[in-house]
């Protein structure tokens, strides 16, 4: 009777932590995804305000650049956590807010630097072949520069974008419930540790899904050289 | 009326002068050769032509019309546009866009100028294609042809918007040896009395048989100008003379 008890409490267990882990899956799925939405874009403005003719604000931002991808990400989320609070006596943000905005400018400041690489790699002779043919600034950016520029980006991007997948469990520091949040309290109350374990496999079929995704888009732009 | 008018045209990158007074004009149907040794400022007259480099003074002129007159900030980016068109350039490292087929390469400018319908844009290019011997790389892309091809491809881009004055810029230099016979071939084949060209090449051979005119610079300035018979067979400046015969010791 026992061991069958144990069986079924056994398989019990493992779904409802299944679930569980879900749900903290999720919440890590949102910082990844609204940090892509938003630094993405953000990264773009980023990268063109480093590459400004106008030296004080490439200067600036170049800084700024410097200051968030020479501190770690989990001292930027504490700061913008409790920062405000310590400086000026503001509320602090909801947890949630604190960990989209770190997450985000910290993002940013890395896929700024990736555009930027990605722009700058392009050799003048492919603007100049446009200017000849009478096109203006922004047909020889649509049309001549950007595909060759998502080609040389699709490798550092996506080495970064798993990186962020893993970064997301860094939101725990101030308490955001995440996947592994949630299977580290099973230490606590159950006394397991494999719910911890079992994480890695979420990490694992997300990472392979990405994987497998820029694999893809990797060999759609691999027709051309540039 | 000469189709080109060159007058005085100087250019410096921050202390050198690299052009210091650069002045020719050019019938239509002419075939301009330039020639001189590295660092002559070649490349810095075409660039400057093209528009791709601003000269600090002088005049330039296409079929009467003042393109450019010494003061480049009196002109809109829509102005300067509009003057390249005069012009084409074929680079020498080819510059094709590495995306597009041949044919979409030959084809991309003319529709965004929507120069023609898509059509005729097309037939065009095809015809282009044809001339310069490609028509069965169509669809291939650039990286799929030897340099030589691209080249090719590279003249065909240029002329489908049929610029008054075509101008290459040492089109062989980036070519193996036994390459360079066949855009040589196909740009010889381009003359004819309504194409106006200037190329700046080290091939003399070439540069004596294809000329109607040849310049030789040296440090910035015009050295000497005249037939080819004038520049190669009775040289009269003494630079002109040491630049042909090491180029003959190279050859
Ligand atoms: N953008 C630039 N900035 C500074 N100096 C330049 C620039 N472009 C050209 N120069 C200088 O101008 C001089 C002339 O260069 P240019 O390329 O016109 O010579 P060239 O006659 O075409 O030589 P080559 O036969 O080697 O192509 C060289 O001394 C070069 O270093
Ligand atoms: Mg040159």
């Amino acid at each position: 009777m026992e061991p069958l008890l144990n069986a079924v409490k056994g398989k019990f267990m493992f779904l409802s932590v299944t679930l569980d882990l879900l749900r903290g899956f999720y919440e890590t799925f949102k910082v990844f995804g609204l940090t892509l939405l938003f630094a993405l874009p953000l990264g773009l403005v980023i990268a063109f305000g480093s590459m400004s003719k106008f030296k004080p604000l490439s200067f600036l931002v170049k800084t700024f650049v410097w200051i968030i991808r020479g501190t770690p990400l989990m001292l930027q989320l504490i700061a913008f956590f409790y920062g405000p609070g310590l400086l000026f006596g503001m509320r602090a943000m909801p947890r949630f807010t604190a960990v989209m905005v770190a997450f985000v400018i910290n993002y940013a400041c890395y896929f700024s630097e990736i555009y930027r690489g990605g722009i700058e790699g392009i050799p003048r002779g492919q603007y100049e072949a446009g200017q000849v043919l009478g096109m203006t600034k922004s047909q020889i950016f649509f049309k001549v520069v950007l595909l060759q520029v998502i080609k040389r980006i699709v490798p550092p991007m996506s080495n970064e974008i798993i990186t962020l997948v893993k970064d997301t469990s860094l939101a725990r520091i101030i308490a955001v419930y995440e996947i592994i949040w949630n299977a580290q309290s099973y230490i606590k109350s159950d006394g397991l540790i494999w719910p911890l374990f079992y994480t890695a496999a979420f990490y694992l079929v997300f990472c392979g899904g990405l994987t497998l995704l820029f694999g893809y888009i990797e060999k759609k732009l691999s027709y051309f050289r540039s | 009326m000469s189709v080109l008018e060159v007058k005085d045209i100087k250019k410096a990158f921050g202390k050198t002068e690299v052009l210091k007074g650069i002045s020719f004009s050019l019938e239509k149907g002419e075939v301009l050769v330039i020639i001189g040794s590295s660092g002559s400022g070649k490349t810095t007259l075409l660039r400057c032509l093209n528009f791709l480099e601003t000269a600090d003074e002088g005049t330039i002129s296409v079929d009467g019309k003042l393109l450019f007159d010494g003061d480049m900030s009196s002109l809109s980016d829509n102005q300067i546009r509009e003057n390249r068109l005069h012009f084409g350039l074929v680079f020498q490292n080819f510059n094709l866009f590495p995306q597009y087929t041949v044919l979409q390469n030959v084809t991309l400018a003319p529709t965004l100028l929507k120069k023609n319908g898509a059509q005729e844009i097309e037939e065009n290019a095809r015809q282009l294609i044809k001339r310069v011997g490609l028509i069965e790389k169509l669809n291939n892309y650039p990286c799929e042809l030897s340099g030589g091809q691209q080249q090719r491809v590279a003249i065909a881009r240029a002329l489908a918007l049929n610029p008054d004055i075509l101008c290459f810029d040492e089109p062989t230099s980036a070519l193996d040896p036994e390459l360079t016979g066949e855009v040589l071939k196909v740009i010889k084949g381009l003359k004819s009395k309504d194409s106006t060209m200037i190329i700046v090449t080290h091939e003399m051979e070439f540069a004596k048989n294809v000329a109607d005119k040849v310049i030789f610079m040296a440090d910035g300035v015009i050295e000497e100008m005249g037939t080819p018979q004038e520049v190669f067979d009775n040289p009269r400046s003494p630079k002109t003379q040491h630049f042909l015969s090491k180029s003959m010791e190279e050859f």
